[in-house]
């Protein structure tokens, strides 16, 4: 069984489709690179998993089962963007997780918040966007769950705190769960990957093994995406009309 | 220990290279044991399962062994970790032949140019 499964989806916002026909399987105990331009589908297509948005055909299945509060559970998201009120201070942050998840590890979160000297009195408002983005990757990573979908974790950060934003992935997701990173910072985050998925027009152009692509085309996976995306960004539509469907 | 990795070979190659390296070197000592796979990864900033596959290529040349409840060690077996060592110097110097011949420097001239360098 899949962790997570995408069967024959789509999705349409009123008679624009923005995923076409996605087929995907993301097995247990890997880290997989979700790569596409911005607009290319990835964040919708995250979204679906987390519940926050319905196919408009084709289903997704967590661990077999339909999408649902008890996937909620085992799946620790990152938002594209910030969900925390600013107004809260990190103790108050952290009481919100405690109290809304039963697999967050507070003591876990509380060390890599004192890694960082934050004093948990602070108002996330004082913080700078760097450490609000460092917090909010703590809180998700903390939890005890068997995926990790992480939206554009490294969008706008220096490269000191990529670093610190790679190391933390790395270092604290559990034994035998997944990661699902979406960016297009390809560069930055390859080295890390087991798998990739290019994402390109609401499409799935490809899900492999990075290392296999490496062998394979003898370039970095940044190389292989800029060289496949060369080629098919003139002859698509960057959103297709659904009557253009012939299906 | 430092690890570095281009992005346009796989990772775990360049790792069974380095581990390799810092093996038959002697930073790591015969008998060694090594960190888990996950620490081990977090200090090579890899992936948990790149660092499993290139431990298992290792185990596979007999360079590391694994102890069943114990984790995994560097072989003890030191004249095999010396035969190792002077198998990879003569890779190395053929390579170093090839490479001077090829600039159009013949067996001796190689020879009597070493001999100068120092």
């Amino acid at each position: 069984m899949q962790l997570l499964e995408y069967k024959n989806v789509t999705k349409k916002y009123g008679d624009k489709t923005v995923l076409h026909d996605i087929n995907l399987k993301i097995p247990a105990g890997k880290i997989v690179g979700l790569l596409g331009k911005n607009g290319t589908g990835k964040s919708t297509l995250i979204k679906l998993a987390n519940d926050l948005i319905t196919p408009t055909s084709g289903s997704v299945l967590f661990e077999g089962q339909t999408i649902s509060v008890k996937s909620k559970h085992d799946i620790a998201y990152l938002p594209e963007r910030t969900y925390l009120d600013k107004t809260m201070t990190i103790d108050q942050a952290l009481n919100y997780f405690t109290e809304f998840y039963d697999n967050f590890d507070r003591d876990k979160a509380e060390r890599l918040l004192a890694d960082l000297d934050l004093a948990l009195d602070m108002h996330i408002a004082q913080m700078s966007k760097g450490m609000q983005e460092k917090l909010q990757l703590i809180l998700v990573m903390s939890r005890h769950a068997k995926l990790y979908i992480l939206d554009e974790p490294l969008g706008g950060v220096d490269p000191a705190t990529r670093d610190y934003i790679l190391d933390t992935i790395l270092n604290n997701f559990d034994t035998g769960a997944s990661v699902l990173i979406s960016t297009h910072l390809i560069a930055d985050i390859e080295r890390i990957l087991d798998e990739v998925i290019f994402i390109n027009h609401g499409e799935i152009i490809l899900q492999n093994n990075a290392d296999h692509l490496r062998t394979k085309y003898h370039s970095s996976i940044d190389e292989i995406f800029r060289n496949k995306f060369k080629t098919t960004s003139h002859t698509r539509t960057p959103i297709r009309p659904a009557h253009h469907h012939n299906h | 220990m430092e690890f570095n990795f281009t992005n346009d070979r796989p990772i775990y190659i360049q790792l069974v290279e380095q581990l390799e390296l810092y093996i038959i070197s002697g930073q790591f000592s015969p008998g060694e044991k090594l960190p888990s796979v996950r620490d081990f990864a977090f200090l090579a900033k890899v992936n948990p399962n790149t660092m499993q596959k290139a431990l298992q290529e290792l185990e596979d040349k007999k360079l590391i062994i694994t102890q069943r409840t114990n984790g995994k060690f560097v072989t003890d077996d030191e004249k095999y970790l010396h035969k190792c060592q002077t198998n990879f110097a003569t890779k190395k110097v053929k390579k170093f032949f090839t490479e001077m011949q090829e600039l159009g420097f013949s067996r001796t001239e190689i020879i009597e140019y070493l001999q100068k360098l120092k």
